[in-house]
């Protein structure tokens, strides 16, 4: 199973509001991607939880139809 | 939903070594890309850390997962506490950040 990257982004914006995402298709086989997810709402959030918030927003894709997104995210500077 | 022996066993691993390691495969014989990142890291760190084969036992493999609402593999556990997947442990490892922790846990060296 794979994902669009276009699918991916639409989620997490979705889950999200505002939240800026740059996605890079590593392999391109729509399985392995890198994303810097840039958004208001991780500020004062550990890492762990802003990762969550990205999962969480993926809606339980994350391991099964997309098995590999290298994380990445910010709060806006 | 996994059930509660698996999450008490989940428990008891976290809490007995100082670093507890989830991964896939074995850290001689890594069974994934991001697996060996982490075990490697644990290594340069020279820390003592226990790693729980995944692949053998799918209970702990699905169990894990839910126990730190975590989605993937390998998950890094230092004194009882998730510390994070491999893009975060890397992160932190680059920035000096998982050297600290270490230091600061007091976390026991590799002999």
């Amino acid at each position: 199973m794979a994902m669009s990257a276009d699918t991916i982004v639409e989620l997490i914006k979705e889950g999200l509001p505002g939240a800026e995402v740059r996605i890079e298709d590593l392999r391109g086989d729509g399985d392995h991607y890198a994303a810097h997810v840039i958004y208001e709402g991780f500020v004062g959030k550990s890492r762990v939880q802003q990762h969550q918030m990205v999962y969480k927003s993926l809606k339980g894709r994350m391991g099964d139809e997309l098995h590999a997104l290298a994380l990445q995210t910010s709060a806006p500077e | 939903m996994s059930d509660q022996a698996t999450n008490d066993r989940i428990q008891d691993y976290v809490n007995k070594d100082d670093v507890v390691l989830f991964m896939k495969g074995t850290p001689i014989f890594p069974q994934c890309g991001f697996s060996s990142v982490v075990s490697q890291v644990l290594d340069h760190l020279q820390v003592k850390f226990q790693s729980y084969n995944v692949l053998d036992d799918m209970d702990l493999r699905q169990g894990i997962k839910e126990f730190s609402d975590w989605p993937t593999i390998p998950q890094l556990y230092v004194k009882g506490e998730f510390v994070g997947g491999c893009d975060i442990v890397r992160e932190m490892f680059e920035s000096g950040e998982l050297q600290q922790l270490m230091t600061d846990k007091n976390v026991a060296r590799a002999s």
